[in-house]
């Protein structure tokens, strides 16, 4: 690759940034959007029954997790498959919390998010020196041995997992059992992460991750150090999916191998594709869609749900290839270079 | 001690089948910086030809014909999905393309054979046990490891010494070069791509009677795949054989010494090789990329 088109690509990179786009966009226009969809989401338990709160509990705390995932993927423009680990390393800290410390869920969400954090950090280091399709190998490798570890290690349960989890409580008060309570807790917490993401997201920290995912070489001649920046996100993602973990199990009280495999990786990542990479509230979007095909749809098919899956993953990379955020971009805005784009030789082909 | 002479041999043995599963990913990862998530699917599609063919026991000619079925398969699985990531120019597109052709591929596996436990027979002449080091040892293993160093050999003759071999690697270093000197490179990528398939198949069917067949191995052996490639080297024959020689001994080993820790040791060990060599043991000198 020579340097004029090195030169070239840059600046298409910098046109094609939707992602950016949308999360300027959404300023002024945010809490017209944000105020009603918060009070709806408030206002479901009112008027849905049981079993649709306890799914709008789980996509929330799926939501969670992709939010991770598309602060690695989407915004710092490293796609991963090992959020899941983080995700169960938080949930499994929760149900030991629960099971051996106490009931209080905003501890629990706490120690989870600290688990998290500890856990991406020891493992992180490792990954983040790689970047684009190797990161994703070495994210699903990290990924994988910890869902085999939760899968061998009789410490947690083995393969059976941790069940028998208390009801959760809330500041020393009564065990809170109603899935209507518990889905209030749980769309609080998911509130405040949204709100601390999209805070990183337009921060100068989140614009030097930007600027990483973009141009990491001129980052680097701009005096900021790369390595460094990514590992810091990739600690953030790792606790913002550990306390993703602690939601799920607060409904669930259980968690097992399964919560942490390569499916709820794979499907994490469908969730930002299909929402669209670096828009926030797509993925979240993502989420509620991966989630309702994966667990209603699935048994109008005879259960098939991975089925319907896979076809979904290839309609959405040839249809909808900027994912529901790309829906609602302007025209003329070309798809954002993603991680790959800084590949060399992709462009040279 | 002897003990530990059989799980080197058990070693050897995986290490084969981990040889032949993980060349085709990486000669793949090297030449298009595809990471093929249905690799894992494609062998489990070879084992359960295996189950199919095979089952609890036949003869040297089914189990071979079982072999050039699940070859096929294989590449023309590979052949598809080669056609398929072609059609999209990113990489993390790729992946995902290759990720939902894997779970089509294991839930119809898992819809035609059901989620139980298949077990696959030896083939008959060489089902029996032979005493290795005062222990009775299973002839089909030894099999196995002296397929992996055939294979091995022929891979080097194939990659270092043939005219198409040095057209693969010019491939891996520089594709556009390549295609600048009047050589399809379009059919060399798509060519690779059902070889590594077909090779990885074949690895399902020769795997049979040593791991089965069941829902969810294809993650497993994806995953020791992904190892296997990142310690040797991206896109690196040699390094290809080296991590997976030493994997299967790893693990071999681990589950000999320490059942309950063999999947950390795997971890481990990947973890120490990229502290001290993070592009990995041997690194192709002709990739362009770590």
């Amino acid at each position: 690759m020579t340097a004029a088109s090195e030169v070239e690509s840059s600046y298409e990179r910098q046109d094609g940034d939707v992602v950016a786009g949308p999360a300027r966009r959404r300023g002024p226009r945010g809490p017209l959007v944000a105020v009603p969809v918060i009070a709806l989401l408030v206002a479901a338990p009112l008027v849905l029954g049981p079993y649709p709160v306890t799914t709008m509990t789980r996509i929330l705390a799926f939501a969670v997790l992709v939010l991770s995932v598309d602060l690695l993927t989407g915004i710092t423009g490293l796609p991963t498959l090992g959020q899941a680990a983080y995700f169960g390393v938080g949930g499994y800290t929760a149900v030991l919390t629960g099971l051996h410390v106490t009931s209080d869920a905003a501890v629990q969400v706490v120690a989870a998010l600290a688990a998290g954090v500890i856990a991406a950090a020891a493992t992180g280091w490792v990954a983040v020196r790689a970047r684009g399709i190797v990161f994703l190998m070495l994210t699903l490798a990290i990924g994988e041995s910890v869902h085999q570890v939760a899968d061998t290690w009789k410490a947690v349960g083995g393969s059976n997992g941790l069940s028998g989890m208390p009801p959760i409580s809330l500041f020393g008060g009564p065990p809170i059992i109603a899935a209507g309570f518990v889905y209030w807790w749980v769309l609080a917490v998911a509130i405040v992460v949204f709100a601390a993401v999209a805070l990183v997201a337009r921060s100068p920290y989140g614009r030097t991750l930007r600027g990483v995912r973009d141009n990491e070489a001129r980052m680097r001649a701009l005096g900021y150090r790369p390595t460094l920046a990514r590992f810091g996100v990739f600690c953030l993602a790792g606790g913002v999916a550990g306390a993703g973990g602690a939601l799920w199990v607060s409904q669930a009280r259980f968690i097992s191998p399964g919560d942490l495999g390569f499916e709820i990786a794979a499907l994490a990542l469908l969730s930002v594709v299909i929402g669209g990479r670096g828009s926030l509230w797509g993925p979240c979007l993502g989420a509620a869609v991966v989630l309702l095909v994966r667990d209603n749809l699935s048994a109008y098919v005879g259960g098939h749900g991975p089925l319907v899956l896979g076809c979904l993953f290839v309609a959405v990379v040839f249809l909808v290839p900027r994912g529901l955020a790309g829906l609602t971009a302007p025209t003329g805005v070309r798809r954002p270079a993603g991680p790959a784009g800084a590949h060399r030789r992709e462009s040279a082909s | 001690m002897d003990t530990y002479l059989v799980s080197v041999l058990n070693g050897l043995a995986m290490g084969s089948l981990l040889f032949a599963i993980a060349l085709g990913l990486s000669l793949v990862f090297g030449m298009m910086d595809v990471l093929n998530l249905a690799h894992g699917a494609v062998y489990l599609s070879g084992a359960y030809v295996a189950v199919a063919v095979v089952g609890d026991g036949a003869g040297m000619a089914v189990f071979v014909l079982a072999v050039l079925v699940a070859a096929a398969t294989g590449a023309i699985l590979g052949g598809a999905l080669a056609g398929l990531t072609r059609a999209t120019p990113h990489h993390l597109d790729q992946a995902l393309l290759t990720l939902g052709v894997a779970l089509v591929i294991a839930e119809l596996l898992a819809v035609g054979f059901g989620n139980d436990v298949h077990s696959v027979a030896a083939p008959a002449p060489v089902d029996g046990g032979v005493t290795v080091f005062g222990e009775t040892y299973p002839v089909y293993r030894l099999l196995v490891i002296a397929f992996g160093m055939v294979l091995a050999v022929a891979v080097y003759f194939l990659v270092e010494r043939s005219r198409l071999g040095s057209v693969i690697r010019a491939t891996v270093a520089d594709r556009v070069m390549v295609s600048a000197l009047g050589i399809n490179t379009g059919r060399v990528l798509v060519g690779v791509f059902a070889a590594g398939a077909a090779l990885a198949a074949v690895g399902g069917v020769l795997a049979g009677p040593i791991l089965g067949a069941q829902p969810g191995l294809d993650e497993k052996v994806l995953l020791l795949a992904l190892v296997v490639v990142v310690i040797g080297g991206l896109g690196s024959v040699r390094g290809a054989l080296l991590g997976a020689v030493l994997i299967g001994q790893v693990q071999a080993l681990g589950t000999a010494l320490l059942p309950e820790y063999a999947s950390f040791m795997i971890f481990a060990a990947m973890a120490v090789v990229l502290v001290l060599r993070p592009s990995g043991l041997l690194p192709d000198r002709t990739a362009v990329h770590a």
